[in-house]
């Protein structure tokens, strides 16, 4: 685990589908490096845009201040998609030849699509473009494995605990559990750990 | 307790989000009584004084509308109370005529009307504006530009407020409200139990001791455009107006709210820090002229970076003009031009395009190849993602129904609707049926006015549906006009049992209050028959029912009839979570490609629970996103989807 930002503004997006828990995981990820004395910016919406359409927190990590709660085009240092397609729509506008991007490889498949109406890719497409639009992406069946531990929402600490993995993050496991210890009952945080737990071993097998 | 009051000692840093920020600012200034309508983005506002009232000795209250919220806090003004009311920039609308007297008559203890305008529409139907009625009504404006201005300038309007004994609007915008940063706490003062006493026997025209009252009209208004004069001479020296740049820049950069943020980094990113000057201003009405001339006479070219309307840019403009003698003439940029979109929000990158373009600069993001595969990838690798009703909304059932009702009446019937979850009838998660949609409680309004219209050859049935926290908001006074003028209409109530759109907030049809008190429900079934509307009730999820009470009620030649569709959303503490039914498809039984003009619950049903298994040509569950609400059993013409009981 790094102490210093490898940025600063260090930018970190987590994307996915309204549902899927996307503002608690960037709540718990904020505050671990708020712990760590960063100041940190989160950019979000919420409302009707949780209604099944595309959401996304943008992270702003800094030893400096406050910045604007929307990342400029191009500017992300690592996206986290619960969602794999979301990937490849975040990118259209907040990628660049550096950037590094987690996915969580379950599909939610937009209407159109469950309609017949529009194409959802393999994930064997989904891939190969991240392979031509990133310097690295890694591919975790987090959602798969959090069922498996009884709940699928689990599947964000997963990614939340991969993302710690792969280096750039200067917070960690106890980061985390301090956090969670504030936040979550008591009976919540055995399962959670081991969410976290899972999420860094998975990281290191995908790399 | 809550994360805003879980450090009460001064110089403590948290994460706050805008909204918490408005209110720690709120707390440290000693507020009594806050209260307000939920709306996106300013919902949380109210939630969070909910959280802390008892420690804080808060009285809570969510209203029936805005209206009524701005009333409840003008009244504990008037008895020397501390007062804040939170609505959305829409709410501003429906509170503006008391607003309007409220501004007339002035105010005893301090009051700050919170709106949050929602730039870009993220969660509204209107990108409505609300700077403009600080103008209209002659009342002070702020605007935070950032987090822990959100809590200091909340904290100081309520001084502010008391100093004027005029009402002060704080404004806040969607990345403002549900953006979070770090927030520096202030001391939390002692909160002696302050006793409430309305003073009305003083001299008529005694601010602190007469009657409270917006008359005589003309004297009245005159002492109310003194306060205005007192307040820009108050803000000349505001440290919330601030300015980073050099003495004399190329470039004069006008600012407020988030747009601030925007602002900031855009310079950065430019590396123009240098040569462009940034002043951002947080008291934006009335402006202060002497700190508006001092910087505009410092250059000749001016940016105004605002959201949405053009609200700073005209005010600056007339200043200028007023201050030409003195400072020369200027060359203005901004949305009248054209130089920035004049809809929409703004972002950082918007503002960039506007200085490489006046300093002529040159800037790429990323690489043009990149930039260009990235795009092409999302345009043909991503599929567009089209709000849906949640799985096991009560909704998707309703409108099923509703839509199915009027395709069999055959006469071209079609429905009023307004604002909710249920807006998104318009498209084709509620099959389209909605075929207007306009304000709180105007699907009503809307269909009273269109069931008059027989009389000029109309044959088409008039329905209309609301909610029902919408219901108890604006929809009464509609349904009393409907049923006086004797309009011939069918009102559906969309009854979920909360104001689900907004977080669940507690309506006036609940038994208990955001305190979580017991209160006494007022129900909507007796209040329509109190009006004079014949009422049905029915379960939505029983889909045959549904649609043949609908029928029966289109048939109904006179007057106005209700239907009440009752059952909890979704995500409603009594169902989240809660899976009644387990869902099978018998893969035997699917005809797939086959039915009802092709796949007929995927591609018309739509329920995002409900999947298409591409391999096999058959429907198939989600077992994570379903939640098992069985109404696809009823819906499948083959009887293919099966519903398990699952033991509870």
């Amino acid at each position: 685990m790094t102490t210093q930002l490898v940025q600063d503004p260090y930018n970190i997006i987590i994307t996915g589908v309204g549902g899927q828990g996307n503002v608690m995981a960037s709540r718990v990820l904020s505050n671990m490096l708020v712990s760590k004395g960063f100041f940190v910016t989160i950019g979000e919406t919420f409302g009707a845009s949780q209604r099944g359409g595309s959401v996304m927190s943008h992270i702003r990590v800094s030893s400096q201040g406050i910045w604007s709660p929307q990342i400029p085009k191009g500017q992300a240092h690592v996206v986290v998609t619960l969602e794999p397609v979301e990937a490849v729509r975040v990118l259209a506008r907040y990628g660049n030849p550096s950037v590094r991007v987690l996915t969580n490889t379950r599909p939610i498949y937009p209407a159109d699509v469950i309609a017949g109406e529009a194409n959802y890719p393999d994930l064997s497409e989904i891939k190969e473009t991240l392979g031509k639009l990133t310097e690295k992406s890694w591919f975790i069946d987090a959602t798969d494995r959090a069922m498996s531990m009884g709940n699928p929402i689990l599947g964000n600490i997963i990614m939340i605990g991969a993302l710690t993995a792969v280096g750039d993050i200067p917070a960690g496991r106890e980061d985390f559990a301090a956090v969670i210890s504030r936040t979550l009952p008591e009976g919540k945080i055995d399962d959670n750990m081991a969410a976290f737990d899972l999420g860094v071993e998975m990281l290191k097998k995908a790399s | 307790m809550s994360h805003v009051t879980v450090d009460t000692s001064e110089g403590s840093t948290v994460l706050l989000m805008g909204n918490e920020a408005i209110v720690r600012g709120a707390l440290e200034a000693g507020v009594n009584v806050a209260s307000g309508y939920p709306g996106t983005p300013s919902s949380e506002i109210v939630e969070t004084f909910s959280k802390v009232a008892s420690e804080r000795r808060l009285y809570v209250e969510w209203s029936v509308n805005e209206k009524v919220a701005l009333e409840v806090a003008a009244a504990a003004s008037f008895a020397r109370l501390r007062s804040l009311c939170a609505m959305k920039q829409n709410g501003v609308n429906v509170a503006s005529d008391f607003l309007l007297h409220l501004v007339g008559s002035g105010t005893r203890g301090g009051i700050v009307l919170v709106s949050c305008d929602d730039p870009g529409a993220l969660s509204s139907v209107n990108e409505g504006e609300s700077r403009y009625f600080a103008r209209l009504m002659e009342m002070p404006l702020l605007e935070p530009g950032d987090f822990q201005e959100a809590k200091d300038m909340t904290k100081w309007a309520f001084d502010l407020s008391e100093e004027l004994k005029q009402i002060v609007m704080l404004r806040s915008v969607t990345r403002m409200s549900h953006a979070s940063g770090n927030v520096t706490f202030g001391a939390l003062p002692d909160q002696p139990a302050k006793k409430a006493e309305f003073k009305f026997d003083g001299f008529i025209l005694d601010p602190d001791e007469g009657v409270v009252i917006s008359a005589p009209v003309e004297w009245k208004h005159q002492q109310q455009q003194e306060k205005v004069k007192k307040a820009r001479e108050m803000f000349e020296t505001s440290p919330f107006n601030t300015y980073s740049g050099p003495e004399r820049p190329e470039l004069l950069l006008i600012t407020s709210s988030a747009c601030n943020l925007y602002s900031r980094e855009a310079l950065k990113l430019l590396g123009v820090e240098d040569r462009v000057g940034l002043l951002k201003l947080g008291t934006t009405w009335p402006l202060p002229p002497k700190l508006l001339g001092k910087h505009l006479a410092s250059t000749d070219k001016v940016l105004i970076v605002e959201e949405v309307i053009p609200f700073l840019e005209e005010n600056v403009k007339i200043l200028a003009a007023e201050l030409a003698s003195e400072i020369g003439t200027k060359t203005f940029y901004g949305k009248n031009d054209g130089l920035i979109p004049m809809t929409g929000e703004m972002n950082p990158d918007l503002v960039i395009e506007a200085l490489k373009s006046i300093l002529n600069l040159d800037y790429r993001a990323v690489p043009q190849e990149y930039e260009q595969t990235a795009q092409l990838s999302a345009f043909t690798g991503a599929p567009p993602r089209d709000q849906v009703f949640c799985p096991g909304c009560p909704h998707r059932a309703s409108f099923f129904s509703i839509h199915n009702a009027i395709e069999l009446d055959g006469r071209k019937g079609f429905v009023c609707g307004d604002i909710g979850c249920y807006s998104m009838a318009i498209r084709p998660t509620g099959f389209g049926v909605l075929k207007t949609l306009h304000a709180m409680g105007s699907g009503a309004g809307v269909a009273s006015g269109f069931g008059q219209l027989g009389r000029f050859g109309m044959d088409q049935p008039v329905l209309a549906v609301c909610g029902d926290s919408t219901f108890y908001h604006a929809v009464i006074p509609a349904l009393v006009n409907a049923v006086h003028n004797r309009a011939n209409i069918t009102l559906v109530v969309l009854d979920n049992s909360g104001t689900a759109m907004t977080g669940f907030q507690p309506h006036p049809g609940l038994d208990h209050n955001v305190l979580g008190e017991e209160v006494p429900a007022v129900d909507i079934a007796k209040v329509c028959r109190g009006i004079g509307a014949r009422v049905e009730i029915r379960d939505p999820f029983d889909v045959e029912e549904t649609r043949r009470t609908i029928n029966e009620l289109m048939d109904d030649p006179e007057g106005v009839k209700v239907l009440i569709l009752r059952q909890a959303c979704a995500l409603s503490p009594q169902r989240k979570y809660v899976k009644n039914y387990s869902m099978k498809v018998d893969e035997e039984l699917c005809l797939g490609e086959e039915c009802g003009c092709g796949r007929f619950c995927t591609r018309i049903f739509r329920c995002p629970g409900l999947i298409w298994n591409k391999d096999k040509g058959k429907a198939l569950i989600d077992e994570v996103i379903c939640v098992g609400c069985g109404v696809c059993a009823d819906i499948c013409p083959q009887k293919a989807i099966r519903r398990e009981e699952v033991a509870s």
